[in-house]
């Protein structure tokens, strides 16, 4: 039950040690999804979890972020296993952003309450100083306009970027960010990417589910492929693609070449 | 809510367009004059029947009497205005105890378990109980029991039962509305931090009552009514009064008041119901497009 720090060597930001997870256990459609997950992210690095449909890669997001709970192994931040019980999950949902596939934005509320929520109720941050930050950030990711507007009358890529806006105000150590470029057209794929392209230049440590494999070589520090629950294969994006080890991956990735996605 | 008009005013109608859209009219016309006249047919019938009916003088010296009605109609009015204070109260009451029995029964966690459990036995106790009985049991039973510092007014007893029946039943309203939004929004809210308190506070309540607020409507039109039952602990509100009238004079035209007054409250709390609830709708099917 201790925290089990490694004595000496740095110790990474975020690990997953041996993380299971079955849904609907004890029933008639058990769904083994995790199996074992073993991954480490440093700081500022930037770890992309490709595979196919279904793989696992949303829950393992969800996982660390505290959102489901796991049935085995440890998920450590800073070193401290989050999973044990007694553990803060809010203290620890409020150092991690995270932006949903289908960003979750709240519909009853404009997109600068959605995205000023978080601070102000969560963090105690005063409402003017939280909407200053808000605004600034809005501006940044060209939403300046659109504050005062709901969710339901922004784009799919305007609200992309509300929910990656809303994830980002409380500074998070580590951003998890689920298929953020499902929802767009390539002109605004580009745009998003751009964005967590200057993220990762400024050092924050990520986790991206993604599909876009042009987009994992470009900003990826490690992708990780994962197959029946674990991760089959991990590697810096140039050799994963390029001299896939296993015949699984290999397979993966042709079939998304094909697809014109590499 | 801004909306956009679907359909520019400013497009060219095409002559086609405009023909058949006379022709729509004139179908109009026709469809609202067979409107008319099969009511006319309909209630004047009923009420020829009615009026052809052999007791009918009868009838309509106890029922419709015109110096009863305005000899009883002061009195039933009084009643009446303590009627509607009785109904603001048990709405206020019941909306907020409702509130709190649907949030208790939401709480996730082991450690809720028995707030959870207070709620379901709170649920299931007085949903299961007659209103009448209810009633009955809480302003007779209760002052007899003579406790120390509880009010003894039937009032205030007729009050407590209608709104814990009520409550049970709209607690399940407001829970419905609260299954009703999505998990991913509770998901989305804990994410930022927010305590599971504040996640239904600030996400998921405010969009489960917006769900629900057609099915509250109509419950607040029929507490409107059940409040005649406070009636039956001697409590002189509308039914009541009415009932004294016609003991001591054998006319029951008094009732006859009452009624029109319930009707003149509810008719048009239900036609605005379905006016909301209409309008709820299409800016829902607007909102999906
Ligand atoms: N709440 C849930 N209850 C039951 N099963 C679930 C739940 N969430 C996910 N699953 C199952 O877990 C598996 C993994 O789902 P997940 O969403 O993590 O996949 P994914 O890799 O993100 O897929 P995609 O690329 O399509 O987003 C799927 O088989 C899914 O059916
Ligand atoms: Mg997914």
């Amino acid at each position: 039950m201790n925290s089990s720090k490694p004595p000496d060597s740095v110790i990474p930001k975020l690990e997953l040690a041996g993380v299971h997870k079955t849904y609907g256990r004890r029933t008639a459609n058990e769904n083994r999804v995790l199996n074992g997950i073993d991954l480490i992210v440093e700081n500022h690095q930037v770890v992309c979890l490709i595979g196919p449909s279904g793989c696992g890669k949303s829950t393992i997001l969800r996982c660390i972020d505290l959102l489901d709970t796991i049935d085995g192994g440890q998920i450590r931040l800073d070193g401290v296993d989050v999973t044990r019980p007694g553990t803060d999950a809010d203290a620890v949902r409020r150092r991690i952003g995270i932006v949903f596939q289908a960003f979750n934005l709240f519909p009853h509320l404009s997109v600068l309450d959605n995205v000023t929520l978080g601070a102000r109720r969560a963090h105690g941050v005063e409402r003017s100083v939280a909407e200053q930050r808000a605004h600034d950030l809005l501006e940044r990711f060209g939403l300046g306009a659109k504050a005062g507007d709901y969710p339901n009358k922004l784009s799919g890529g305007q609200n992309q970027r509300a929910a990656v806006v809303r994830a980002l105000m409380a500074d998070p150590e580590v951003l998890l960010l689920d298929e953020v470029t499902s929802a767009l057209d390539p002109e605004l794929v580009a745009e998003v990417l751009s964005v967590i392209r200057e993220l990762a230049g400024q050092g924050m440590t990520m986790v991206l589910a993604t599909h876009e494999m042009g987009f994992a070589r470009d900003v990826a520090t490690k992708v990780c492929f994962l197959h029946q629950g674990r991760v089959l294969e991990e590697a810096p994006p140039a050799e994963l693609f390029s001299d896939p080890r296993h015949e699984r991956t290999k397979q993966f990735l042709q079939r998304v070449t094909e697809a014109g996605r590499l | 809510m801004m909306q956009d008009d679907p359909m520019p005013a400013m497009a060219p109608v095409p002559p086609a367009a405009r023909q058949r859209s006379g022709r729509l009219a004139q179908e109009g016309a026709k469809a609202s004059a067979i409107a008319v006249l099969s009511t006319v047919l309909f209630f004047g019938g009923g009420a020829w029947l009615v009026a052809s009916s052999p007791n009918w003088p009868k009838v309509r010296a106890q029922f419709f009497s015109a110096s009863d009605f305005r000899a009883s109609f002061p009195d039933v009015l009084d009643g009446f205005w303590l009627s509607i204070q009785l109904f603001a109260y048990c709405t206020v009451l019941t909306a907020v105890l409702a509130l709190v029995v649907a949030v208790m029964r939401s709480f996730r966690g082991p450690a809720f378990f028995p707030i959870r459990l207070l709620a379901i036995v709170f649920t299931d106790v007085f949903r299961g109980i007659p209103l009448i009985l209810l009633v009955l049991l809480l302003g007779f039973g209760l002052p007899a029991l003579r406790i120390e510092g509880l009010p003894n007014s039937a009032k205030f007893w007729g009050v407590i039962a209608l709104t814990l029946s009520y409550s049970a039943y709209t607690a399940e309203i407001y829970r419905s509305g609260i299954d009703a939004v999505p998990e991913s929004q509770r998901s989305s809210a804990r994410a930022l931090g927010l305590t599971q308190w504040q996640a239904l506070r600030f996400a998921i309540l405010p969009q489960a009552v917006r769900n629900v607020v057609p099915a509250l409507m109509n419950t607040v039109v029929s507490l409107q009514k059940d409040v005649a039952l406070i009636s039956i602990l001697g409590v002189r509100e509308a039914v009541k009064e009415a009932q004294i009238y016609t003991a001591s004079t054998f006319n029951y035209t008094s009732y006859m008041v009452a009624t029109l007054m319930f009707l003149a409250l509810s008719v048009p709390l239900t036609r605005l119901v379905d006016w909301y609830t209409a309008r709820d709708r299409r800016q829902r099917s607007q909102a999906q497009l």
